[in-house]
């Protein structure tokens, strides 16, 4: 019985009073948002905690979660690398999800919610395209009209996913404005709410947005740390890890992965933000490392920006992190100490790529490879337990990886 | 009471004010386009300070934006271009804009400059109106300046009733549920929708916003409501005309307006 309290997505949030009833971690979220979105956000932010908690949705969420999305993923003891790095590290398979990506688990989420609120069309914006193609995905599954925007030179370097999209019959629009990346599709996606109030539902990636966002969207991917606590008890006899890592552009994964241990004095949080090309370089996406306090998207939370307030570019090789703010959940773990965040290169996580496909026969993201570079950072001792979330894999990153290592 | 509470004790219908980007075409625009408008017999002016990610904005007003930015526009020298106008103008002035630029000018130390600059009020439209209430009334109230909050034909009654309570100079009523520039035509629902704002008897002049373009949209927002704003109909003039006066001029033929 405690076992299930201690679980249960409302009592780890209640323990942490994050976030709270305005959607507040501390100084960061919120809803900052022009009355032309406040009644859909509204609706949503007064819906979603009766809905994913109610019985229907529960029942419809697992089953698909195990039989469609094929969780519980394995927790996988990764006997290379834990020699290499001595210490035993579990890999958390995200990546064998159905798509490819954790993506998928707040996607079934939230579109059974958009079924639930009586939307007939649902919009996406998408960075990697994992998001893209998930939220296609599902959209084809229960027959509601996909439109996905994406940026233009995003829709370049993940050609797979735009293809996946397109097969899966979504509609993807190509953002020419601003970045031409992620930033800039979430732009367009919001105008296209804006425009289109009555009968859609926006399908946020990552947990990031106004409130109710970052907490629906981390509550739906704390699958993730929950199988985590679970698995490590079988296998391990222990409840906690001693690491968990975690890459972080909006934040998902890594909220994910850490919901249930945020707050465990036992379990190291660490996050890592893509540094680009270094982050004083200023091609960067290390938004925890390099923002500063102000509002993207409809939240209050660290971003890049100019002292004027108007936000920069990112920069990354991942288009997953090509991001320049991180959601509030990140923002308020890094001022409390609750997470860390390590800022890891281009080159680092190219390099860590190559690593773990050698080392394990596994190719990760671009974006996972960032979180896997963290091992090379950290000193472990030889019984630490070390879980990396593997949010998912890399063949829509082949293309980048054969253009670095010149033949793969 | 600021300029702006002024103008509507004295004049109640058919009021008329223009949007721009400060900062666009030129970074020194600005004088030149409040002189043309006050000039013109335009009501009052909503100068908009650019920014990045203008979210509930259309390509017009997003490409004034990143040009502004791009011309080298900051708060810091619009204020110093507005200070200069000082006592020089009569035409009551708000500041529009996102809420992040103000934040990191610093809230308090940005509406001491507005109100100092001669500004009459503020339209944040992405501060949250529980905020306002509890960190930013009694500063707007300090600095005399007026907030004006944005309504849609999806807000509430009950809200809408709030705003009402809240506001002291006038209520931006937005034509459609859309982003700016995006409407061609008021149709029924439009009508009907200022209908129903005209019924609530509410205490503050109602001004339309949002795809106000030609004389019959314009004829369509006075008959209904007290005033109207051009937005992004006035950046295309600004974009083609060779000077702010004629820009202006432009503009009121478009919405049937006599020209002197
Ligand atoms: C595999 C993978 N990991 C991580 C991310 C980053 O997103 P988040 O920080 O929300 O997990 C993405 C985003 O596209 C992704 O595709």
């Amino acid at each position: 019985m405690t076992v299930k309290t201690d679980t249960n997505p409302t009592e780890v949030i209640r323990k942490q009073n994050i976030p709270d009833e305005r959607g507040y971690y501390g100084n960061f979220g919120g809803a900052y948002i022009p009355e032309m979105l406040y009644p859909n956000v509204e609706e949503l932010r007064s819906n979603y905690l009766q809905v994913i908690e109610s019985a229907d949705f529960r029942k419809d969420f697992e089953l698909l979660l195990r039989d469609y999305v094929g969780r519980p993923t394995p927790l996988y003891y990764a006997g290379n690398l834990s020699e290499t790095y001595g210490a035993k590290i579990y890999l958390k398979r995200e990546d064998l999800c159905h798509t490819g990506a954790h993506k998928l688990n707040s996607v079934v989420g939230q579109a059974l919610i958009a079924k639930h609120l009586g939307k007939k069309n649902i919009i996406a914006e998408t960075g990697a395209g994992q998001h893209g193609v998930a939220s296609a995905t599902v959209c084809a599954l229960l027959k509601i009209p996909c439109t996905v925007f994406m940026g233009s030179k995003d829709i370049v370097r993940q050609q797979p996913n735009v293809l996946r999209m397109k097969m899966l019959g979504a509609k993807v629009v190509a953002v020419e404005s601003g970045s031409k990346t992620l930033k800039d599709a979430t732009n367009e996606a919001i105008r296209h709410w804006i425009n289109h109030p009555d009968d859609t539902y926006y399908l946020i990636g990552s947990t990031i947005g106004p409130h109710p966002y970052p907490d629906l969207v981390a509550r739906l991917q704390s699958v993730i740390s929950e199988e985590i606590k679970t698995q490590l008890m079988k296998q391990e006899g222990k409840n906690a890890p001693d690491y968990v890592l975690a890459c972080a552009g909006g934040g998902s994964n890594a909220a994910g992965a850490f919901f249930h241990f945020i707050g465990n004095e036992k379990t190291r949080l660490i996050g890592t933000e893509a540094a680009g090309e270094g982050v004083d370089s200023g091609l960067t996406a290390a938004t925890i490392y390099s923002g500063t306090p102000g509002i993207i998207h409809g939240c209050k939370t660290l971003l890049m920006q100019t002292p004027d307030g108007q936000v920069m570019e990112a920069h990354s090789v991942s288009a997953g992190l090509d991001y320049p703010g991180i959601g509030p959940l990140h923002a308020h773990l890094h001022a409390t100490g609750l997470a860390e965040y390590l800022p890891v290169t281009d080159t680092e996580a190219l390099e860590a790529a190559q690593m773990l496909s050698r080392a394990e026969g596994i190719i990760p993201a671009l974006e996972t490879a960032h979180a896997v570079a963290a091992l090379s950072k950290l000193k472990f001792k030889p019984d630490d337990i070390v879980v990396i979330c593997l949010s998912g894999r890399g063949e829509k990153d082949l293309q980048t990886y054969q253009q670095y290592f010149q033949k793969i | 009471m600021n300029a702006l509470q002024n103008l509507f004790q004295n004049k109640k219908q058919n009021l008329l004010s223009l949007f721009f980007t400060a900062g666009y075409p030129q970074l020194d625009s600005t004088a030149g386009i409040i002189a043309a408008s006050q000039k013109a017999g335009i009501d009052f002016l909503e100068v908009g300070m650019p920014y990045s990610d203008p979210l509930a904005d259309g390509p017009v007003i997003q490409q004034s934006s990143t040009l502004a930015i791009a011309n080298g526009m900051t708060i810091e020298i619009l204020f110093r271009q507005l200070e200069t106008l000082k006592g020089k103008t009569s035409i009551p002035l708000l500041l529009m804009g996102y809420l992040n630029p103000v934040l990191q000018y610093g809230t308090e130390r940005f509406m001491g400059k507005a109100a100092a600059c001669g500004a009459s009020g503020l339209i944040l439209p992405d501060l949250p109106i529980h905020e306002y209430r509890e960190e930013y009334q009694t500063l707007f109230e300090k600095y005399n300046l007026s907030p004006v909050f944005l309504i849609t034909p999806h807000t509430s009654d009950e809200r809408i009733k709030l705003i009402d309570e809240l506001s002291n100079a006038f209520i931006y009523v937005v034509s459609s549920a859309a982003t700016t520039g995006k409407q061609q035509d008021f149709g029924l629902t439009q009508q009907e929708y200022f209908q129903r704002l005209k019924s609530m008897n509410l205490k503050n002049p109602l001004i339309g916003g949002f795809g106000i373009h030609n004389r019959q949209t314009l004829q369509q927002a006075w008959q209904n409501l007290d005033g109207a704003i051009c937005g992004s109909a006035f950046l295309k003039k600004l974009a083609e005309a060779p000077d702010a006066r004629k820009a202006v001029e432009e503009l009121k033929k478009d919405l049937g307006l006599m020209v002197e």
